[in-house]
């Protein structure tokens, strides 16, 4: 039986992020690749969802405060 | 001078190359000035290195006292001396290396291995001190050479700059010639670049003269010069070296060389670190230890914790701080001598050139103590100068008055632990020595007045006074952004005062009531004959409508709201007080919704108004109806006191009881607990109903009427249990939550005074008796004990919270918040947060901690309308 991470209560989604919404949020905060939080591509999670290195990961997670709150991750080697 | 931007600093050794390179001249004499006091050639004060004396130009640079930043000279060593900043690097590279072939005690393979693995620390910028420890522990373990096959001798090392290859004493010669010959290609493994690092600098052949920049001489009052530690040190180092070259000259024998090598060395090394251990420090003439390099930077004093991180400011003051309730939470009172001595620049110009004359030619208080030309010079004002210099001052000066009323000035008390520590104030000049503030903004401070000193800093520059007022001041700090309600607000007499007001249905006449809000700005009051205590806090209230359970409300389980017995429930409708008492929940920092209501609605300048005005009032109603507490207060009625011996007799027996099922064997343990703790724990709570009882029936006698149980119940200051332990039991002491169980441990009790396992109350802490009463002495020792862990706690927390805070702060000074919601770092530019604490609220402008206050919003839409 293979057990999926996502489905975890804890563990929140993740999606990789197509190469257009990914210029796109880059180009919205004004940023270069290298000033995003990273994310290994050893963490389980990211094996999961396959993501390469080079890629942003959208990850949205459930929040107290906000009810949901989104993040991204560059993943890198 | 261009500014450029620094994209890195890299630290590395001097070589001897570089040390005669940057050097300006070679010192070789050891006297400092000639007879006529002029800088000897050569010498220490050479005016190569630098000028000190006015009127003297620096030889190398040209420049006068103050434009020459002073340059490196350098000492020709007459032998190698070790550096001990790097004894025990050299000790460790001696045992790592072969003492035949100098190689590394490592196989090439391994050795590569090591390096490599460095290199990657390196590129991920990560330290890599673990990796050369395991290699020089590896190759201090090594016994025999891998390359040439010798057998090892252990390097013995001892402190500070000796080296023993079994019984023979290795000279710093014979150390430098070793680390000479260690090739480059093996350093790498060592941690050492020898791009930058070869290990033979640790050995110095050359000495670097510091500029006499650095270590300036002092003339003393009886005109002798005096020589800075450093260059006394230098002199030493100077004389042993020349006569070192002299003896060797003359063919001296070759154990004075020795011994004049060793005090070389001893010499050099006090002048790095006059505090190593295993040599005398160097002392001066008088007995006192020169201050030689390391102790320049060392420690408290030293450059780094004193000079760098503490720094010290002009326009300051500092004095002990008392209440005014009549200034204004904006304002401060600042002491007439402390005004006079601060002072503001005036700018002139042709505008307030008159008005900057007047405070020239005045004699007292708002009068001008400097003026600075356009050109820098300043000129103190004095009685003889006054009229000539208000003559010469023309736009373009500066004119620096003293501090007056209005004027804006940063006030602060540490521990500055939050923003609220430092804020602006308006300056009331009174007399007297103290700086006074208006109690209402003693919780933001954490101020109180049982001696505690403040600062006192006035902004210079227009600007910095602008930023002050919009930015700093109190009133924009009502709000606190920890928990996003006031931080400022009624504290102790204020409460007080308006619940004596408030409560119940209390009226009070013209004159009272005149008296009362006299102080407060209220004009328009309708004339009547009396007044009930509600109507008079309703005047200083803007229009709001606010509904609350108030602080004193009981917790009944149905609540009467308007009917409540208690009168509870307070609420306010337009403006005006219809029910329920004012207290701590109304008004108190940090509770005061009234507060809140008003600078949410109105904004902070309403609210710092209302504050004025609330504790005005307040004050006035305390001393006018009369508020004090005296012995009697907490004395009850005799049956009272039976009653309470009563209930502790009981649970005395009860304990007693518990105690002979435990030694029976009859108690049953509670789940998951230790027949002992199941007994422990019943016992503290046997013991800690019987105080919560005679509490209960104390403040029953005391009635509500009692300035002790009024104070509590409103939140003003103490609470009911402190009252119970006044009037009724003082109740069990403990240490470390547990019942009083040290001292005499192997005969298993706390005093000599008890039988061995003596389990029962009074053995273990149990104080029944009140303060009231007062303590047998028994009861006090326990007391004591249990007091003094209290006393250790906060001192341990104080410190233990400071060094977080240090830390937290360090971690994240460099996060901001950004326009677009994003917090980002500022010099990388890296993203933390896509929004601010994922909601992107401010939380000093959310409503206790929540986005939105909705009940608030569906009052102010849909209430208002029904009304
Ligand atoms: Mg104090
Ligand atoms: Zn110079
Ligand atoms: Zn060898
Ligand atoms: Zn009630």
């Amino acid at each position: 039986m293979k057990v999926r991470l996502q489905d975890h209560i804890l563990v929140p989604k993740h999606e990789i992020l197509s190469k257009d919404k990914a210029e796109e949020l880059l180009k919205l905060l004004g940023i270069t690749r290298e000033q995003l939080p990273k994310i290994k591509t050893s963490d389980p999670i990211v094996k999961e969802i396959g993501a390469k290195p080079g890629d942003i990961v959208k990850i949205t997670r459930k929040s107290l405060t906000a009810g949901e709150s989104l993040f991204y991750r560059l993943v890198v080697d | 001078m261009v500014p450029k931007n620094i994209a890195a600093i890299k630290f590395e050794v001097l070589s001897p190359q570089e040390i005669r390179r940057m050097s300006v001249a070679k010192i070789t004499n050891p006297e400092t000035y000639d007879d006529d006091g002029f800088p000897i050639d050569g010498g220490l004060m050479d005016l190569r290195l630098g000028v000190i004396d006015p009127g003297l130009r620096c030889r190398t640079c040209g420049g006068k006292t103050g434009e020459c930043p002073g340059h490196f000279g350098h000492i020709e060593l007459a032998a190698p001396v070790i550096h001990v900043g790097y004894a025990k690097l050299i000790a460790r590279l001696l045992n790592g290396t072969c003492r035949k072939c100098k190689r590394i005690l490592l196989k090439n393979e391994r050795k590569e291995k090591f390096i490599e693995e460095i290199e990657k620390r390196i590129k991920m910028n990560q330290s890599y001190d673990d990796i050369v420890k395991e290699v020089f522990r590896l190759t201090k373990a090594t016994k025999k050479c891998p390359h040439c096959g010798e057998e090892q001798v252990e390097i013995k090392f001892e402190k500070p700059t000796f080296y023993y290859e079994g019984e023979h004493k290795l000279t710093p010669k014979d150390v430098r010639e070793r680390l000479e010959k260690i090739p480059d290609e093996d350093l790498l493994a060592f941690g050492l670049d020898p791009k930058s690092v070869r290990p033979e600098w640790f050995v110095l052949t050359v000495l670097p003269v510091p500029p006499v920049t650095t270590r300036p001489s002092i003339i003393l009052e009886t005109g002798q010069r005096s020589e800075d530690d450093l260059t006394h040190k230098l002199v030493d180092i100077i004389r042993i070296n020349q006569r070192f070259l002299e003896n060797r000259e003359a063919g001296a024998p070759q154990q004075i060389l020795e011994d004049l090598w060793e005090l070389l060395q001893y010499h050099v090394t006090t002048y790095f670190d006059n505090e190593v251990s295993g040599i005398p420090p160097a002392k001066h003439r008088s007995g006192r230890p020169l201050k030689t390099l390391a102790q320049r930077l060392k420690g408290k004093e030293g450059r780094f914790r004193k000079s760098l991180s503490g720094k010290r400011v002009n326009f300051s003051a500092r004095t002990v701080v008392s209440p005014d309730p009549c200034l204004s939470i904006n304002e401060v009172g600042v002491p007439v001598e402390i005004a006079q001595e601060l002072t503001v620049p005036i700018y002139v110009t042709p505008k307030n050139i008159e008005m900057a004359r007047e405070f020239i030619l005045r004699r007292e208080h708002p009068s001008a103590n400097y003026v600075v030309r356009p050109d820098g010079k300043r000129l103190k004002v004095i009685d003889s100068n006054r009229k000539e210099l208000a003559e010469m001052i023309e736009p373009g000066w500066i004119v620096e008055r003293h501090l007056m009323d209005g004027d804006v000035v940063l006030f602060n008390r540490q521990p500055s632990l939050h923003r609220m520590s430092i804020m602006a104030h308006y300056v009331k000049v009174l007399p007297y020595k103290t700086f006074r503030l208006n109690p209402a903004v003693c919780p933001p401070y954490n101020a109180d007045f049982d001696g505690d000193e403040m600062n006192l800093h006035i902004p210079q520059s227009l600007e910095a006074q602008a930023e002050a007022k919009i930015l700093m001041a109190v009133q924009e700090h009502i709000l606190s952004p920890r928990f996003g309600g006031p931080i400022v607000g009624g504290i102790h007499d204020h409460i007080s005062g308006l619940y004596l007001l408030t409560h119940g249905n209390k009226v009070f006449s013209k004159e009272e009531v005149l008296q009362f809000i006299r102080a407060t700005d209220v004009k328009d009051v309708p004339l009547k004959d009396a007044y009930t205590g509600k109507e008079v806090f309703s005047f200083i209230l803007p229009d709001i409508t606010l509904e609350f359970k108030a602080e004193i409300c009981q917790g009944c389980e149905k609540c009467k709201k308007e009917n409540c017995e208690y009168d509870a429930y307070v609420i306010i409708e337009k403006g005006k007080l219809l029910c329920g008492t004012i207290d701590e929940k109304a008004v108190g920092a940090f509770k005061g919704l009234i507060i809140d209501e008003i600078a949410r609605k109105y904004g902070n300048s309403e609210a710092r108004r209302f504050i004025d005005n609330m504790t005005k009032l307040a004050i006035r109603v305390i001393t006018g109806l009369g508020f004090t507490i005296g012995i009697d207060d907490v004395d009850i009625p005799k049956e009272a006191e039976e009653q309470i011996e009563d209930v502790i007799k009981k649970a005395e027996r009860k304990v007693d009881e518990l105690i002979r099922a435990y030694k029976d064997g009859n108690l049953e343990p509670m789940p998951g607990r230790s027949l002992e703790e199941t007994l422990e724990m019943s016992i503290m709570r046997e013991l800690g109903k019987a105080r919560d009882q005679a509490g209960k029936i104390a403040s029953r006698y005391l009635g509500d009427e009692n300035s002790a149980v009024i104070m509590a119940v409103s939140g003003a200051r103490g609470s009911m249990l402190n009252v119970t332990q006044m009037v009724a039991c003082i109740g069990q002491q403990s240490v470390r939550g547990e019942r009083i169980m040290r001292g005499y441990t192997y005969s298993k009790r706390s005093l000599p005074h008890f039988k061995p396992g003596d389990l029962g109350p009074k053995a273990r802490g149990f104080v029944r008796n009140s303060y009231r009463k007062g303590l047998s002495p028994i009861e006090f020792f326990f007391h004591a004990a249990g007091g003094r862990e209290g006393l250790v706690d906060t001192a341990v927390r104080t410190s233990q919270s400071g060094y977080l805070q240090r830390r937290m702060i360090n971690a994240l000074q460099d996060l901001k918040v950004e326009y677009d919601g994003t917090v980002r770092e500022q010099t990388s530019g890296i993203i933390v947060q896509y929004k601010y604490g994922e909601d992107g609220v401010d939380p000093m402008k959310s409503y206790r901690g929540k986005a939105v206050d909705v009940k608030r919003l569906l009052r102010e839409i849909v209430g208002g309308a029904q009304q």
